[in-house]
């Protein structure tokens, strides 16, 4: 204490004693922010190296996911507008839901190259919204797996129950509005088998919906919307419904319908017979079979292999360009005289 | 009523006033939870996130769990409502422990032993040595027969020396018995928190005293917390208990202070709220056409046909919901987080440790360090801010004889010396005044060594140099006083002690001297306070010229005068002298004009001359700090012509012909305004020029024009860059920061003394210097540093990086939640407009809190330029103080970055996971996977500097992204169940993801790299000079040596150029001149602009991070 004021007084022999030493602050790299650090700066040679780097890797790339998508064959068959009997959407809708006309609709399809099994059958639907946010959330996932939870039927607003109360299973708008087109192939005369079994997700049949939770009351409303399941087939293997319920998040999906496990040669016919029951003709969607093989790429998609080339060009473009302007008009990094203090008019 | 009566130690009064229990807490237990909550909701962020979170219960709206908002909103009000509650459990701790204190206190005429809370006012209270003050007393006992006792005042104002407390005459002589049943009444004030003033008056009850009304001050007082010493016993009578007493009345919580990055956070955040509206209500209004034109055709969504009355608030409520994350919920924990992390390096900077008085910088507000990188005007105390305020006695002048002029220390004058061996009787008469008109305390030491103890340093360099010259002080008990001159002893006794104030700029003391019994007025003061009161006839001139030639040298003077007094004179005198102290209204004006019936017709003896040495490195820093665009304003209580000669010394102003001062005086108003609207006219003809102008303004002057002509003087303080102003008083110094502030600007106010405590309180931010003067301004401050020196270092490393280091993260933080926002956005086109969400919840949450606030959190360690290269290129602070990091246009960069990363993410995604692939739990996390990609490398692209905390965790949390998810979905009910699996196993996911990672990446870096390159900004260049260090090196390295070599040609031609003293105006070839001319100066255009919006806007060389 008081030393501030002693050590000045003249004559003593105080020496003042340490204050507050216990406030020296501990040196460490860290507390004095002095961890050892790289620096990196954008140098010419190492941007122009980048950016040369991202294209000598991303051509490659790009030539062999264009080769991935290029083998990919695929046949798509927009068939809802040939399978329907009417000219104006009224007409279509009328015809559609009549329960009492004939839905099936035979077409043919040419195999345009040589297609290795396995063959995989889908449907697509185009400007259909499983992602709206009523449809998308209208489901309970609890009662599809727990036959304890039947009843449980929280959320799936507004296919919740059926009109005398008793509840929905599979509740909800997803399952009620459920793809019910079939198709039967064939070529020639000879039946084409479509294998229906192992098109959905095994930890969605293990895990997501019960091998004893069994459909009750399903599609037994005032509205019938789509598809129907058998009662006496546990969920886990309605497979349909299981793909169903794998929500797509855009209006353009595919779903797998089935597998063709069997070679397809180029040029060969194949008739389907389709029985167009779903209604997609109120909202002016429209449906397509697809038949596909696929490859380590997944199916045919060409957008990554074009990006990838694209990208890669302009890489290089861009990596050329450095190098022209660096070299056309180099300019000395760090040069202090292009600090504009150090840039004095008055000629000092 | 203003005053209260005091019953001493009568138990029938006791319960008027509260009892002494001291409470420092702001809640109770029951009232804890109410109070915090409604504290914390009172800001405007928090009230958003609560009604959101309450919004998000809705589950017809809500887009996602509610349990993504009210988890980390709970979590943001448990860890703050857990440190107040931490804090206030403490301060609870330490009432209790100061409340429990036993203290012995009168009861019935007995001393009993009772807790300190149970002191009632009026109780007679008993110290012992070194016994802390439990509340306000009036002292009415001591042990030592002179009436007196020490206090150390520490806790209270932060001075360290003793200070003497005295009994009130009344109260003289009693014996410890008589104490003990005292009566009588106390007459005073309402509590109030002056702890410089007690006007009040005590009057003993019968049989005690003559009804005689006792005139009492702060000196008669015991203050609560402070300490005891030197003094076996005192007692005194409770006045002020509890919460009542002065310290506990002048404690209070300052106004947060609010940086001017905060502000500008502020605004933004104000932008992106009413961004959100206008979003809300376009999607709103397009998600309910598309309801009513679309989704009624879609059957599968089975809309009813007339939906409930609020059915129109549906869609933009959960848009609301939705696009609610734009404004980062992280932020507010991250600021504070990082904040709190630069205040800690400041605390821990080895490089601010003053070695000689052994004091840490240490950084009390934590909340405003980015501040301190924007300063724009420092207004600085002088002394023992810029000197050492370790004052030594140099010269003097004793009736026209000058001493110390040759050799430059009048101690070693051997006239001098001669002077006082030979008895010549003026000196002898100034040594006296020297020794004895002053309020310092001698106290002998263990070595039986005397040691003063003074509150004036000033005071203290005199008695030292008296006793130096033999006239040693050896001791004053009370009254009286004992000199030791030449080892014969001489006694004083002290009649009257006429006070110091800042209006009279005098003190004096009436002593009588014991051997001859004659009665003396003794003076001391200001040249312009003493100086006029000498008697008609005396040649004052040689007095003048002396001051004047100790002020061109920076000494500060004091003049001494003395006068006999005649008995009658003095009797007569010393009864009004009584009345006006023991009045209680208007006691210092009252007391200040009878000291004037005194102190009249005064022989002038002498002149002293003190020397305050600058502190080192002062020239160096405020030459570096003014390179940097600081502009400083000086402001001293000091004499106009030491102000400038030190305000020359410190590189402050410059000499002629490079700078010119413009003084603003006059006594009346109208000499001032035209004094003030000339120097306005010059300095706005000259502005053009390369010049330094500087206003050089008195007190008297200030006055007027602060009371009248604001308007004009707001305008040459936007001009100037440099102002002096001298003999200003406290208010007038808070006043100048105020009007600074109202122009806008960035203040930074630095002192070390009680009378700075205002100034430092005002402005934006204050920086006390724990100096000889006690801590008061280092405690009022919210940065306390050693020495000035380091302000360069605390202003251009702490200062600069802190608000370099909030841009980055406060802006990064709007990108990357606008970014998650924009995908969102994007994805309600794709769903109808319906407001899904694209991301689950706990991707939501954990993209917030986790995956992207903490890889930016190493930004606290990130520096663009080293410390060393930011020394020596102090103008790159511009880029801080013109907000060049952190405004609307740079926020507009990262905006657009926002927008382009999120259309990269959502375009790429959506096209490589089409058709087959557009399951949405899938197509979800591929989004999500790029956006963490995305802003790993933003963050990495961004940062200046890697050290190994930076790899963690911007790599680690890359890693930790994949680690939580693969773990997620491994659990069988969890909505990602098996997701990341599949994912990690396509090729194609990767593949969209480098894709992702490089167009979102390329263009940001293609631009980087032009800006960098060929449209530097200094900056940059700075950066690349770094590197390339070895070229640029030798030249500076040589530049450097050449100033220091100047510096030393400079300084010795400075000590000649004083002598010859050329100073008005300022034509001198200073050496600030020369080293001016030659280092680089010319601040082209880091000239300040006088609009802030100016700034921001069309400079070519701005730093904004747009990407696009």
């Amino acid at each position: 204490m008081n030393n501030s004021a002693a050590s000045t007084s003249s004559g003593s022999g105080d020496v003042p004693a340490p204050r507050r030493n216990s406030n020296r602050p501990k040196y460490s790299r860290f507390t004095q922010q002095e961890l050892p650090a790289c620096k990196p700066i954008l140098t010419p040679r190492w941007v122009i190296t980048v950016f040369t780097l991202i294209g000598v890797i991303f051509v490659p790339i790009g030539v062999a996911a264009l080769m991935a998508s290029n083998k990919v064959v695929e046949i798509v068959y927009r068939y809802d507008a040939v399978c329907i009997h009417g000219n104006t959407k009224d007409e279509k809708v009328a015809y559609i839901q009549n329960a009492n006309t004939s839905k099936t609709c035979i077409i043919t399809l040419t195999v345009p190259k040589d297609m290795d099994q396995p063959i995989y059958v889908y449907y697509q639907l185009d400007n259909f919204y499983q992602n709206h946010r009523r449809y998308v959330k209208s489901r309970n996932d609890a009662q599809l797996k727990d036959s304890d939870k039947a009843n449980d039927t929280s959320g799936c607003d507004p296919e919740k129950t059926t009109p005398d109360g008793s509840p929905i299973l599979p509740c909800g708008l997803i399952a009620w509005s459920l793809f019910n087109d079939t198709y039967s192939f064939s070529i020639g005369n000879q039946n084409l088998t479509v294998n229906k079994v192992g098109i959905s997700w095994k930890s969605d049949r293990d895990h997501k919906f019960g091998d004893n939770v069994f459909p009750r009351n399903f599609q037994n409303g005032t509205m019938k919307g789509g598809a129907s399941l058998n009662e006496s087939i546990p969920l886990s293997q309605q497979e349909d419904l299981i793909v169903w319920m794998r929500t797509a998040a855009l209006p353009t999906f595919r779903k797998p319908y089935g597998k063709i496990e069997q070679n397809l040669r180029v040029n060969e016919t194949i008739t389907v017979i389709i029985q167009n029951y779903y209604n997609t003709y109120s909202f002016s969607g429209k449906k397509k079979l697809v038949l596909s093989t696929s490859s380590w790429l997944g199916g045919k998609n060409d957008f990554t292999g074009i990006a990838y080339l694209t990208i890669g060009g302009l890489c290089f473009f861009l990596a050329t360009a450095f190098t022209v302007v660096y070299l056309v008009k180099p300019r000395k990094l760090g040069d202090p005289s292009y600090l504009s203090w150090n840039r004095n008019p008055s000629g000092h | 009523m203003m005053k209260r009566f005091v019953y001493i130690n009568d138990d029938s009064s006791q319960n008027l006033y509260c009892d002494n229990r001291i409470s420092n807490r702001k809640y109770t237990i029951l009232n804890f939870l109410p109070k915090n909550l409604w504290e914390q909701f009172r800001r405007f962020m928090n009230q958003y996130f609560l009604l959101i979170a309450c919004l998000q219960l809705w589950s017809l709206i809500t887009p996602v769990n509610p349990a993504s908002t009210w988890g980390p909103l709970i979590i943001i009000f448990a860890v703050s409502a857990t440190k107040e509650a931490w804090d206030d459990y403490n301060r609870y701790l330490s009432d209790k422990q100061a409340n429990e204190k036993e203290v012995w206190v009168v009861k019935d005429g007995i001393r009993k032993h009772i807790k300190a809370q149970d002191i009632h006012v009026g109780n007679i209270v008993w110290l012992r040595e070194n016994d802390e003050v439990p509340c306000d007393l009036v002292l009415i006992g001591t042990s030592e027969p002179q009436g007196i006792c020490y206090v150390e005042t520490a806790a209270l104002d932060g001075e360290t020396d003793l200070k003497t407390r005295v009994l009130p005459s009344s109260c003289i002589g009693l014996t410890p018995e008589q104490l003990h049943k005292i009566k009588g009444v106390i007459e005073c004030p309402n509590p109030d928190k002056d702890i410089r003033r007690f006007d009040s008056n005590m009057r003993l009850f019968p049989p005690f005293i003559d009804n005689d009304l006792c005139p009492l001050t702060i000196d008669n007082t015991l203050l609560q917390s402070c300490y005891l010493r030197n003094t076996e016993w005192a007692c005194g009578v409770a006045v002020y208990t509890g919460n009542e007493t002065k310290l506990g009345m002048s404690r209070g919580v300052p106004e947060p202070k609010l940086t001017a990055v905060d502000a500008m956070i502020d605004k933004l955040t104000g932008a992106i709220f009413l961004f959100q509206i206008v979003v809300v209500i376009v999607l709103g209004f397009a998600g309910n056409i598309w309801k009513d034109t679309e989704a009624r055709k879609q059957w599968y969504a089975q809309y009813p046909e007339d939906g409930p009355w609020y059915e129109l608030l549906v869609i933009p409520l959960r848009f609301e919901l939705l696009c609610s994350i734009m404004i980062p919920i992280s932020l507010k924990v991250s600021l504070d987080l990082v904040k709190s992390i630069y205040a800690k390096f400041i605390d821990w900077d080895e490089e601010m440790y003053d070695h000689e008085t052994m004091t840490a910088p240490h950084a009390a507000n934590t909340a405003i360090s980015e501040d301190l990188g924007q300063v724009e005007y420092i207004l600085t105390d002088k002394t023992g801010t810029l000197t050492e305020n370790k004052m030594s006695f140099r010269r003097c002048c004793i009736n026209g004889t000058f001493y110390g002029n040759e050799s430059g220390d009048a101690l070693k004058d051997v006239e001098l010396l001669n002077a006082v061996i030979n008895n010549v009787p003026d000196v002898i008469r100034f040594l006296t005044i020297m020794t004895i008109c002053n309020t310092v305390v001698p106290v002998r030491s263990m070595s039986g060594n005397i040691l003063y103890k003074a509150q004036s340093q000033d005071e203290d360099a005199l008695v030292n140099a008296a006793a130096r010259l033999h006239m040693v002080l050896i001791s004053k008990n009370g009254n009286s006083l004992e000199i030791n001159f030449n080892g014969k002893l001489i006694h004083y006794e002290i009649l009257d002690t006429l006070e110091f104030t800042s209006e009279r700029k005098r003190m004096s003391v009436v002593v009588k001297d014991s051997e001859d019994g004659k009665i003396l007025l003794l003076s001391k003061g200001a040249d312009e306070a003493i100086l006029p009161l000498s008697y008609a006839g005396q040649q004052i001139r040689p007095f003048v010229d002396a001051v004047d030639q100790y002020a061109q040298l920076g000494l500060r003077t004091l003049c001494l005068g003395w006068r006999e007094l005649k008995d009658d004179e003095y009797k007569d005198w010393s009864q009004a002298f009584k009345e006006a102290r023991s009045t209680l209204v208007n006691r210092e004006w009252k007391l200040d004009e009878v000291c004037q019936r005194l102190e009249h017709d005064l022989e002038v003896i002498g002149v002293t001359a003190v020397e305050d040495q600058l502190q080192d490195g002062v020239p160096e820093t405020i030459e570096t700090l003014r390179k940097a665009g600081i502009n400083f304003w000086m402001l001293t209580g000091d004499k106009q012509k030491t102000a400038i000669q030190i305000a020359l010394l410190c590189n402050f102003i410059s000499s002629e012909p490079r700078g010119q001062l413009l003084f603003i005086n006059g006594k009346t108003e109208d000499e001032v305004l035209r004094s003030l609207e000339r120097v306005l006219l010059t300095m706005k003809i000259t502005s053009s020029e390369p010049k330094d102008l500087a206003f050089v303004v008195d007190g008297w002057a200030l006055e007027i024009i602060l009371k009248q002509y604001r308007s004009v003087f707001t305008e040459l303080a936007i001009l100037s860059r440099t102002a002096i102003c001298c003999r200003v008083t406290p208010s007038q110094k808070a006043q100048l920061v105020e009007l600074l502030k109202s122009c806008d600007y960035r203040t930074l106010a630095i002192g070390d003394g009680g009378n700075d405590v205002r100034m430092i309180q005002n402005a934006d931010i204050g920086v006390g210097i724990s100096g000889r003067e006690g801590l008061q301004a280092a405690r009022a401050a919210d940065y306390s540093i050693g020495k000035f020196r380091f302000l360069k270092r605390l202003i251009l490393v702490h200062g600069r990086y802190s608000y370099n280091r909030t841009a980055f993260l406060s802006q990064y933080s709007f990108y990357k939640s606008l970014l998650i926002c924009f995908i969102q956005i994007f994805f309600s086109f794709f769903s109808g407009v319906s407001g899904t969400s694209l991301f689950n919840s706990i991707s939501l949450m954990a993209y917030n809190v986790f995956y992207t606030s903490v890889p930016v959190l190493t930004v606290v360690l990130d520096k663009d330029l080293t410390e060393k290269t930011v020394m020596q290129n102090p103008q790159i602070l511009f880029y801080c103080q013109a907000g060049r990091l952190l405004n609307p246009s740079t926020f507009a960069g990262w905006f657009g970055r926002s927008l382009y990363h999120a259309l990269v993410v959502f375009l790429i995604t959506v096209h490589a996971y089409a058709d087959e692939k557009s399951e949405m739990e899938q197509l979800s996390m591929v989004a999500l996977s790029g956006c963490i990609w995305l802003q790993a490398f933003v963050v990495t692209i961004e940062m200046n500097s890697f050290t190994i905390f930076h790899h963690l965790a911007i790599w680690g949390n890359l890693l930790c992204f994949y680690g939580l998810n693969l773990m997620i979905s491994a659990i069988p009910s969890a909505g990602l169940y098996t997701i990341m699996f599949r994912l990690c196993r396509q090729p194609s996911y990767w593949i969209t993801l480098f894709l992702i990672t490089v167009v979102g990446m390329g263009p940001v870096l293609a631009l980087k790299y032009f800006r960098y390159t060929y449209r530097s900004s200094a900056i940059n260049i700075l950066q690349q000079a770094e590197r390339s260090r070895v070229a640029t090196f030798s030249i500076r390295d040589l530049d450097s040596q050449l100033k220091s070599i100047e510096k030393d040609v400079g300084s010795l031609a400075s000590r000649n150029k004083f002598k010859s003293s050329v100073y008005e105006p300022l034509i001198t070839d200073s050496p600030t001149a020369t080293r001016r001319a030659v280092g680089p100066s010319a601040f082209d255009f880091l000239q300040p602009a006088q609009s802030r919006d100016d700034q921001n806007a069309g400079l070519l060389e701005i730093v904004c991070m747009l990407t696009e």
